[in-house]
């Protein structure tokens, strides 16, 4: 019998894997699917520090920085393309860059102002029709699905094959219970009892935890994002976003809502983001989002325009109503941890995730307060 | 030999002569047999008609021809109903606007009309949009090639290209050519690239061998078809194995040209038992064809599999989709080659004739004709499958994918790290991220994770420059 079940092998699902094998537990991940197949495969891989507010989500994302720069230079490190090349934010006007400048003195990050004439020092190509902007050397970006499937298979290979177990094709259909207690999970495959199981089912987090009738509001918030013919040279060198996007990730609107994220890949491409949408999962493509993402970054990059987009693709990012993630256990369903709920940030947040739920299945003590992120801090009207 | 003319078509018809309608009352993407004869039976409805199609000249890849120009010894030779085709198109022309060189990269269906978005020309591309109130999809199918040890090779071509080049340009593809692969489609390839003077080494069929006499062709009634491929092949001294295929492909050391290729018998699940070697400078070879999928797919149109697992689209009697207002027919309904497309295309303009309110005479004989074809387009494709065997002529180093150089070895460490099926492979090891967007290795990619291949999901179903695509929402400037 394992000591936990994790529900999900997306990267978060993963980071829970590794860091409770790590802490001396024996772990089984069963998804419905393959690995990284929901929301991890449909990212671009954002390691962001400097688009978070001061406060809770911001001191996860510093943990979880760090945690990533762990991984990537010891072993799991191989082969996720981990690049800490920072993130440059750049604002289109002096009242933009005021208010960009301000947060930046409040988050207490690393991080230099950039000025209109200086930003060509670090984006060449970058249009000059922009105020100045703020490089924050920590911002990184992986490969979220080789990282989500590396973290497993390392830490099957170092804490052993009985320690990390992953079964694919295999859907949870409920909670075997004891009491209040959950002590395992029934799937379509058998019962699997265990000591906890976590809920790392992003997206589809809240349909789990309805299994187990407890109220967690996760929502889906759709994304697209183009993906260019691969570039012979690198035209663009960091993580590079408007100031817009703060606003937007924070943002409570209905509607779409479209700011420009773009950044270079080792494989070549360039990624262009980042859209959000509250249409459930609807994945018919919508023209219009395509052409303010395009449109938004020829803006940035005017030498983009001339480039192919050979591809295009959406995915549902998981968000609650207050945007912070659900991490920790249930008190209304004992045994049973969250892990979800993260929405576009779950790739930069995941390490700090996995890492603070395996201190909670161990009871050691926790780097960080989960309070904020409480499962049960909802009211039943959050739910929409 | 007297050289025959072949018709002239100017690259662009239609827009030059009347100015193009804001809505026009059907939008035709695919400008093959069923395009053409969907577009003739609507805009003889009474339909007001734009035709768009990526080519240069009509046809798609059935009735694909040479340009104004060149001449053709023998076009009859090189085409089934050709002449009957044009004539449809002439007629055509005279009747509804003619968008050709537009490649379609997007529809989307809005308020009960349907936007088709385009890019015209070649080097100069610029964005186009076409509105219609109904839609029909006719873009036909394209080569299914399965992943073999130096595929890569130049030299080495697809039956389609073998077949493109001879038809469009009146190229032979090479000196001392091996055709291979399996279905009927083998057959024409070979005898036209005899005919065209090709010595063909042989037709390597790795279905079991029916021998000429006993083809399915012959058992549908298309004996006279059969037979001519077979006359032609037979005066060419071309010799037909079955149960054999091409395994393996070789170059000279620099891996410029294709020299050889390594031939096997196969036994019934297409394992190899015994090889040979073949001299030869070009490979021709074909397993089968993908439907294109990537424009219903945009739309949310309801597919299936079909006889051979490949995704179609689903459609009803009239062949309407599952989509209020948008039709297909043709390959995407499922491959049944020329003559069930015609026919397809003929329903699916007469059923948007009538669904939009014209008198449309019922026509009961054609919906048998199809019934009939396409039953016989059924028994071809179970008579002709893929069989899994061919994944064992793989080796570590085999390309998989050739736009992203994803060896073999890189899909199955994917699935080591647990990649359980087709998308998630993808993920992990690239294949279909690149240019052709998985349309070539797609196919082969499904097979190896062990599923049946998926609708393809392309919201950009073809490269489109940023600048375009940020610009695309403004209307034309003509």
């Amino acid at each position: 019998m394992p000591d936990v079940v994790v529900i999900g092998a997306g990267i978060v699902g993963a980071a829970c894997a590794y860091y409770a094998a790590r802490a001396g537990l024996d772990v089984v991940v069963v998804d419905r699917g393959a690995v990284a197949g929901g929301t991890t495969g449909a990212g671009e891989g954002n390691v962001l520090v400097s688009d978070k507010e001061p406060g809770p989500e911001l001191d996860l994302a510093l943990l979880s920085n760090r945690l990533w720069r762990d991984l990537a230079s010891s072993g799991p490190g191989d082969g996720f393309e981990f690049e800490s090349k920072g993130g440059l934010v750049v604002a289109e006007t002096g009242e933009v860059l005021g208010a960009l400048t301000s947060l930046a003195a409040k988050q207490r990050l690393e991080h230099t102002v950039v000025a209109s004439g200086e930003l060509g020092d670090y984006e060449p190509h970058l249009t000059e029709d922009l105020a100045g902007g703020v490089f924050y050397p920590q911002d990184a970006q992986v490969q979220p699905m080789l990282a989500a499937a590396r973290l497993i298979r390392q830490g099957a290979e170092r804490f052993g094959h009985s320690a990390l177990m992953l079964r694919t094709g295999v859907t949870v259909t409920g909670f075997v219970r004891d009491g209040d207690r959950v002590t395992g999970v029934t799937t379509d495959q058998g019962d699997i009892l265990a000591g906890a199981v976590v809920n790392a089912a992003g997206t589809w987090g809240g349909e789990i935890a309805a299994l187990a009738g407890v109220h967690v509001p996760v929502l889906p918030r759709r994304g697209f994002i183009l993906v260019t013919e691969p570039l012979e040279r690198p035209l663009i060198r960091h993580k590079v976003y408007t100031a817009a996007y703060v606003t937007d990730v924070a943002s409570d609107s209905e509607g779409l809502e479209t700011s420009a994220v773009v950044e270079g890949t080792p494989a070549g491409p360039v990624l262009i983001g980042a859209s959000r949408e509250r249409v459930g999962f609807d994945r018919t493509v919508s023209i219009p989002v395509l052409e303010r993402l395009a449109a938004q970054a020829v803006a940035l990059f005017p030498a983009l325009a001339e480039r192919r987009v050979i591809r295009a693709y959406c995915g549902f990012r998981p968000y609650c109503p207050d945007h912070l993630p659900v991490i920790g256990e249930d008190p209304r369903a004992p045994g049973l941890y969250h892990a979800c709920g993260h929405e576009g940030a779950g790739i930069g947040l995941a390490p700090a995730t996995g890492h603070l739920i395996a201190q909670a299945l161990i009871d050691d003590h926790l780097d960080l307060d989960l309070r904020p992120f409480r499962p049960d801090r909802f009211t039943k009207e959050d739910s929409r | 030999m007297r050289p025959v003319p072949v018709c002239p078509v100017p690259a662009r018809v239609g827009s030059g002569e009347r100015p193009m309608k804001p809505i026009y009352d059907l939008a035709v993407v695919g400008a093959g047999p069923a395009g053409v004869a969907g577009a003739l039976t609507a805009s003889l409805a009474g339909l007001s008609v734009v035709l768009v199609d990526a080519g240069a000249r009509p046809g798609g890849q059935y009735f694909r021809h040479p340009p104004a120009g060149f001449h053709a010894e023998n076009p009859g030779a090189l085409h089934h109903g050709l002449d009957g085709f044009m004539r449809q198109w002439e007629t055509l022309r005279g009747r509804a606007d003619v968008l050709l060189h537009h490649r379609v990269w997007a529809v989307e269906r809005a308020g009960g009309a349907m936007t088709v978005r385009c890019l015209e020309g070649d080097r100069e591309e610029r964005p186009r949009t076409v509105t219609a109130r109904r839609l029909l999809i006719a873009t036909g199918a394209h080569d299914r090639p399965v992943p073999f040890p130096g595929w890569d090779l130049p030299g080495v071509l697809t039956a389609g290209g073998a077949q493109a080049l001879l038809k469009g340009d009146l190229v032979v593809a090479g000196r001392r050519v091996v055709v291979a692969g399996t279905g009927p489609f083998l057959l024409p390839v070979a005898a036209g690239l005899a005919d065209a003077g090709a010595e063909v080494l042989g037709v390597h069929e790795a279905n079991g061998r029916f021998g000429l006499a006993g083809h399915p062709l012959l058992a549908a009634g298309k004996a006279g078809e059969a037979l001519g491929y077979g006359a032609r092949l037979a005066r060419h001294r071309v010799p037909y194995h079955g149960r054999q295929a091409v395994i393996a492909a070789h170059g000279d050391p620099g891996g410029t040209a294709l020299t050889h290729v390594t031939v096997a018998r196969l036994n019934s699940g297409w394992r190899p038992i015994a090889t040979r070697t073949v001299e030869c400078d070009t490979l021709a070879y074909g397993y089968g064809f993908v439907p294109q999928l990537d424009l219903p797919v945009q739309l949310g149109c309801a597919t299936r599999h079909d006889v051979d697992g490949s995704p179609v689209v689903a459609v009803d009697a009239g062949l309407r989709t599952s989509v209020p207002g948008v039709y297909a027919a043709g390959e995407s309904t499922g491959v049944g080659g020329a003559v069930l497309a015609e026919v397809e295309g003929r329903i699916a303009g007469r059923a948007a004739a009538a669904d939009l309110g014209r008198r449309v005479p019922l026509d009961p004989a054609l919906s048998r004709r199809r019934d009939r074809l396409a039953a016989f387009a059924r028994a071809l494709q179970s008579a002709y499958p893929v069989r899994p065997g061919w994944m064992r002529w793989l080796r570590d180093d085999t390309l998989i994918c050739r736009c992203e150089e994803v060896p073999l070895s890189a899909v199955r460490e994917a699935q080591e790290l647990g990649a359980v099926d087709a998308r998630s492979v993808k993920l992990l090891a690239r294949p279909g991220m690149g240019w052709c967007q998985g349309r070539i290795c797609g196919y082969a990619v499904a097979c190896l994770a062990g599923e049946d291949p998926t609708a393809p999901r392309r919201p950009i179903a073809q490269p489109i420059r940023l600048g375009d695509l940020a610009a695309s929402t403004r209307p034309p400037s003509d």
